[in-house]
């Protein structure tokens, strides 16, 4: 049974079709990359995988389980699926600290000491633990990005999305966050990642999919996509990846 | 969707500083800067007491209203009756932002569902900000202890406190939602992605946010509930208006108008100073921390 089933998903936001019918499976452990061009849709997909956007057709299983079924307890089933945000989307108002538990504490009831405990061990696997006091606004991008995959993690989802985790970093940050997630995918944490950073998709990635207009167009191991993609438009997209240096 | 980590604190502070000289503050300019403040202070003060002075009006509206005697006689009534100001405004307050915080998170209710409710917030932030404050007082004052209905007050103190409760939360609500929109709708999505259910997205993470932007605004509203107090008077309730006219009728003065109004002042002057203070610490806390949302 995957750990993750996309069937047939659509969905549209007015007349724009954003995604035509998304077929997508992930087993357990699996790290699989999304890529493809602004627009396409990535964000979209994984925000409806979350049940941040309802679909307008189609369905998401989670372990086997219809999540996008009609009465589902969308809280539950958000607290057993991570998303960690481009922008990190901390909340200011909150130490470090009070970001990490806030889930734990709110959302599966933990008691304090507990939830504190859990959310000190990960800031001090994450190299965070002497930041735990500080409020976001005073970490340097990377931290703040690592205190949001650190949140997502401290609610111990079955599936992390990560949804362009680095565009908004300085180049020199982008090293430990991408380590972060490396880390994670050793662990056997199963991901679904959508990036525009392709030397990391190749590195990490069991399979990767290219997205274009709303459609999976093309899937494999990261070794035949970027070596020897079948599709003219994928074939397009690399080339314009590798004339702007990212690949 | 523009990334909160491409904002460079340091530019922001700089921005704030040079705002900050443009307002009250004049350490920065050191002793030079505050000599040209008190020279330029007195002799702005000079020119208008000399205009005013110079008026062929002055000799009569000095007497009327300035009577130092009539001030001071009239004080210490007037003083005693403003308690009673300072008592509605307290318990009024208290209960507007309650009821108006209520009020704003009905208004902010998505989806189809919730439209009665949505419509319900919507009339009655209109009705109230539309209708003159001075007519719900005497309405509910003289009309809801007229109905004579069993275990109802019939203190007009009571209705006509209800009555600025109802009116200014319809103001108050106003201000919450203004803050509730304006935190960005990603803090929710980064709220309900933990699995948090809507109202505790919005109880720790909205609200909190919300609150802290619109508390300057929210203390203007208290300074204009604290002057309005005085319409209770025209229910024929004895508070510092009402004692301040029954002695002009008595003296054939003003100065005690003027007694009242240097009582509201003691309270509403405070008021905005503090106002200021609690933003100066604010922004500072965030400084100090390096944060500036
Ligand atoms: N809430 C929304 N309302 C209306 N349109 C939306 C909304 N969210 C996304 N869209 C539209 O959906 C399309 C796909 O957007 P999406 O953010 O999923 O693309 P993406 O692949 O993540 O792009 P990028 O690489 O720039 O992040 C775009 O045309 C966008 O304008
Ligand atoms: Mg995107």
């Amino acid at each position: 049974m995957s750990a993750l089933a996309l069937e047939g998903v659509h969905k549209s936001f007015g007349a724009n079709e954003v995604l035509r019918g998304i077929d997508l499976s992930l087993e357990e452990e699996e790290v699989v990359c999304l890529i493809g061009a602004s627009g396409s849709g990535k964000s979209t997909l994984l925000r409806c995988v979350n049940l941040l956007e309802p679909l307008d057709a189609g369905r998401i299983l989670l372990h086997g389980e219809e999540i996008t079924r009609r009465g589902v307890d969308v809280n539950h089933i958000r607290q057993r699926i991570g998303i960690v945000f481009q922008a990190f989307n901390l909340f200011p108002h909150m130490t470090v600290l009070r970001n990490v538990m806030l889930g734990p504490r709110e959302a599966l009831k933990l008691g304090r000491e507990e939830a504190e405990a859990r959310a000190l061990e990960l800031l001090g696997r994450f190299g965070l633990a002497d930041r735990r006091d500080d409020y976001p606004d005073r970490l340097s991008g990377g931290q703040q990005q690592r205190v949001a995959i650190v949140r997502a993690l401290a609610m111990r989802p079955q599936l992390l999305l990560l949804d362009e985790v680095t565009s908004a970093l300085d180049p020199e940050l982008v090293g430990e966050v991408l380590n972060v997630i490396r880390e994670l995918a050793e662990g056997g944490m199963t991901m679904l990642i959508a990036t525009h950073e392709m030397g990391f998709a190749r590195e990490v990635a069991s399979r990767v999919c290219f997205l274009d207009a709303g459609l999976i167009l093309e899937e494999g191991p990261p070794e035949e996509i970027f070596s020897h993609p079948k599709e003219p438009r994928t074939r397009q997209f690399l080339e314009r990846i590798v004339q702007a240096g990212r690949l | 969707m523009a990334s909160e980590g491409d904002r460079r604190p340091d530019l922001e502070v700089e921005a704030r500083r040079s705002r900050l000289l443009g307002g009250l503050s004049l350490e920065a300019e050191g002793a030079r800067g505050v000599a040209i403040a008190l020279l330029s202070t007195a002799l702005f003060l000079t020119v208008i007491v000399v205009a005013i002075s110079q008026s062929p009006g002055w000799p009569e509206v000095h007497r009327v209203f300035f009577g130092w005697h009539d001030i001071t006689s009239t004080f210490p009534e007037i003083a005693r009756a403003f308690v009673l100001n300072v008592k509605i405004f307290v318990v009024c307050e208290v209960f507007i932002l309650v009821f108006a915080l209520l009020i704003a998170v009905l208004r902010s209710l998505p989806g189809p569902v919730f439209f009665p409710l949505r419509a319900l917030a919507i009339i009655y932030t209109d009705l109230a900000r539309g209708v003159p404050t001075i007519l719900v007082i005497a309405l509910l004052g003289f009309g809801a202890p007229a109905l004579q209905l069993q275990g109802v007050p019939t203190s007009r103190v009571f209705w006509a406190g209800v009555g600025l409760v109802l009116i200014y939360s319809g103001y108050v609500a106003e201000v919450y939602r203004a803050g509730i929109e304006s935190v960005h709708p990603s803090q929710e999505a980064a709220a309900r992605s933990l699995g948090l259910s809507r109202a505790k997205a919005l109880r720790f993470v909205i609200l909190p946010q919300a609150v802290r932007r619109v508390i300057p605004p929210l203390l203007n509203d208290f300074i204009g509930l604290q002057k309005d107090t005085a319409l209770v008077g025209t229910l024929g309730v004895i508070e510092a208006f009402n004692q301040s006219q029954i002695d002009a009728n008595a003296t054939f003065t003003f100065g005690s108008y003027l007694a009242a109004a240097v009582l509201f002042v003691a309270i509403t002057i405070p008021l905005a100073r503090f106002t200021d203070v609690l933003i100066a610490r604010d922004r500072r806390r965030r400084q100090a921390s390096g944060a500036f949302a």
